[in-house]
């Protein structure tokens, strides 16, 4: 890696060692948020935590296209099905076996992990604009055989779910599966973080800004690019876990167009590349959806695709963009 | 074997479709680099524009002003979406463009015409069936037939035989040397993307009596399209031509043989000819691109 900081002009700016103090305030920030969020059923009413439960979910989804398309530089439609295979299978899981929520989570997990590498194997062949085609031709194949499959409920979705239990006790209250979809999203964001900030992570940013010289390097690309699709896939089948968790009831909706075309949304809204960014704006374009959409008749897609339409053309980096501005612009503290 | 032969000709008829809506995201991907996620949009404008000139059994001449009406919306899309990908540089934004008109436009028709289903009749004449070695098969899906391969014809000659063509295909080559020669290149890309967006909205007429229109059928031809334009090879016609040949061949195999795993089948045939041929079957001879 200090080969091409040398002889590159500028790799990667978020690949450059972070300063002390620097990291201190990240690991401050990083708690005070998870305090934060920890508090969240304690203050709030049932309807907002179910909301947040959600969102939770939705932001690690949103986080494996993150992983993909702001630190590896492959912009993905496709994470929505591994998302509704992690969906599919917890809540199978849940209705045939075990309500257990750590057991949901580990299928779903491993089926996300198998789905990624047989259908990663063919896609991380291609590059740029062509994969997110491949990624989108996937998701919606994916999403066509939920819609068709009986096995699954086919279009009626399937129904019938427990609620979720941790270490043997059912959790009988909207908070206490928040806290559960917390916790697990927080392990989740930190493999991300930890392994977006490893050497393989960024290898994975080299990839993304000189892949040609990263192979005349001596690094491999394929399997490092197949490497992270893998894990993509199995952090946005945890998020379908999740998602399951919440809402005890999947869809092939959940796993539609709609929703890969919201998860690259945040991603952009938050700004590519950095973590917390793409996060905040999982928990926009949610309540967007799912909130200003019943004030608009029940047509927020209608809004969601004008919004994305300005931010292409006003906001390139995202709210993270913002963020990086120099200091006197900067209004927050 | 009677069977077979209903199925095969549904396929053709599916082909013939598949061929007019891919042909413009083929070329305009190949010469821009442009992935047009509203094509399926544009596709379900002319379904819709079909439903409401001739929903309720019109003759062929409200068809022939369907046709001309979607061909026309189709072509002010297109514009439309040539010159705002051209006001963004990167690839990625461009996709995300074409994905945020894509939303609108498809939710904008269900606020029109509501999240029915609505299915088509072929145009008065020519509704009726006609016996194929025993079996009676429709007129219109013979006709739409017969309307691919004329469509592939004209095309070919268009592209492969005319100067035009020829400035056309040296876009997709190498956009930069083409507009070193003097030639506006800016003026290509706009008329390719309209006459392409016009072409796919004709299909969505054409297709009306197939598939019918409905939300969420944008996504479901966006995706056929895909799967014929990444088989097929990134901009070449003939690729587009083989691609949908193909892909019509085994959906309609699919369905008629295993309807549950039919999108199934249509990633395997991908899949298959990707690891085969990672640039597809016949893509167009391009310049060394970085």
């Amino acid at each position: 890696m200090k080969a091409v900081e040398t002889t590159a002009p500028a790799p990667a700016v978020a690949a450059r060692p972070r300063r002390p103090a620097r990291r201190g305030r990240a690991v401050a920030a990083a708690v005070t948020a998870a305090a934060l969020l920890a508090a969240v059923p304690l203050v709030l009413g049932a309807y907002p935590v179910s909301m947040m439960t959600r969102m939770l979910a939705f932001a690690v989804l949103v986080l494996s296209v993150d992983l993909l398309t702001g630190i590896t530089g492959m912009p993905t439609l496709g994470q929505a099905a591994y998302f509704g295979v992690g969906a599919y299978t917890a809540a199978l899981v849940g209705v045939h076996l075990t309500s257990d929520g750590a057991v949901q989570v580990a299928a779903a997990l491993l089926a996300g992990l198998a789905a990624a590498a047989v259908t990663g194997w063919i896609a991380v062949r291609a590059h740029g604009i062509v994969f997110l085609m491949l990624t989108l031709a996937i998701g919606e194949s994916v999403h066509q055989l939920a819609d068709t499959w009986s096995l699954v409920g086919g279009g009626n979705g399937l129904a019938g779910m427990p609620p979720v239990s941790v270490l043997g006790t059912a959790l009988p209250a909207a908070g206490f599966v928040y806290w559960w979809v917390l916790a697990v999203a927080a392990a989740a964001f930190a493999v991300v973080a930890l392994v977006a900030r490893s050497p393989y992570g960024r290898t994975l940013r080299g990839i993304r800004d000189n892949e040609a010289r990263m192979r005349a390097l001596g690094y491999r690309p394929g399997p490092a690019k197949f490497g992270v699709f893998c894990l993509a896939g199995a952090v946005a089948a945890v998020g379908g876990a999740l998602w399951a968790a919440q809402v005890r009831f999947v869809s092939p909706g959940d796993l539609g167009f709609e929703v890969a075309a919201l998860a690259l949304l945040s991603v952009v809204i938050g700004g590519s590349g950095t973590l917390w960014g793409p996060c905040l704006g999982a928990a926009l374009v949610l309540l967007v959806r799912d909130n200003l959409s019943a004030h608009v008749g029940g047509h927020g897609a209608l809004v969601l695709g004008a919004v994305f339409v300005a931010v292409v053309f006003t906001m390139p980096r995202g709210l993270a963009g913002l963020a990086r501005r120099p200091r006197r612009t900067e209004a927050r503290s | 074997m009677d069977t077979y032969l209903v199925t095969v000709l549904n396929g053709l008829a599916m082909g013939s479709l598949l061929f007019a809506i891919a042909l413009g995201l083929s070329l305009v991907f190949g010469m821009m680099d442009v992935l047009n996620l509203a094509h399926g949009a544009i596709y379900l404008v002319g379904a819709y524009v079909a439903v409401a000139l001739t929903g309720d059994g019109a003759g062929p001449a409200m068809f022939v002003a369907a046709v001309l009406a979607a061909a026309a919306a189709g072509a002010v899309l297109g514009g439309a979406l040539a010159g705002m990908t051209r006001a963004t540089p990167h690839h990625l934004d461009q996709a995300l463009l074409t994905l945020g008109v894509a939303l609108v436009v498809a939710e904008s028709l269900t606020v029109v015409f509501g999240s029915d289903v609505h299915s088509l009749a072929a145009p008065a004449p020519l509704d009726g069936g006609v016996q194929i070695l025993g079996q009676t098969y429709p007129v219109y899906r013979l006709l739409v037939i017969a309307f691919g391969a004329i469509l592939a014809l004209v095309v070919y000659r268009l592209v492969e035989r005319s100067r035009l063509g020829a400035v056309i295909r040296a876009t997709v080559a190498d956009r930069a040397m083409v507009s070193a020669l003097g030639i506006d290149t800016g003026r290509v890309l706009v008329g390719v993307f309209a006459a392409g967006a016009a072409l796919a909205a004709v299909g969505g007429v054409l297709a009306g009596p197939i598939l019918g229109a409905q939300p969420g059928l944008d996504e479901k031809v966006l995706l056929l399209a895909l799967v014929v334009v990444v088989v097929g090879g990134l901009g070449s016609v003939r690729g587009a031509l083989l691609g949908a040949v193909l892909i019509g061949q085994v959906q309609a195999l699919g369905v008629a043989l295993l309807p549950e795993y039919a999108s199934f089948l249509l990633f395997a045939a991908m899949a298959a000819v990707l690891l085969m041929r990672p640039a597809g079957l016949l893509p167009a001879p391009t310049a060394v691109r970085a």
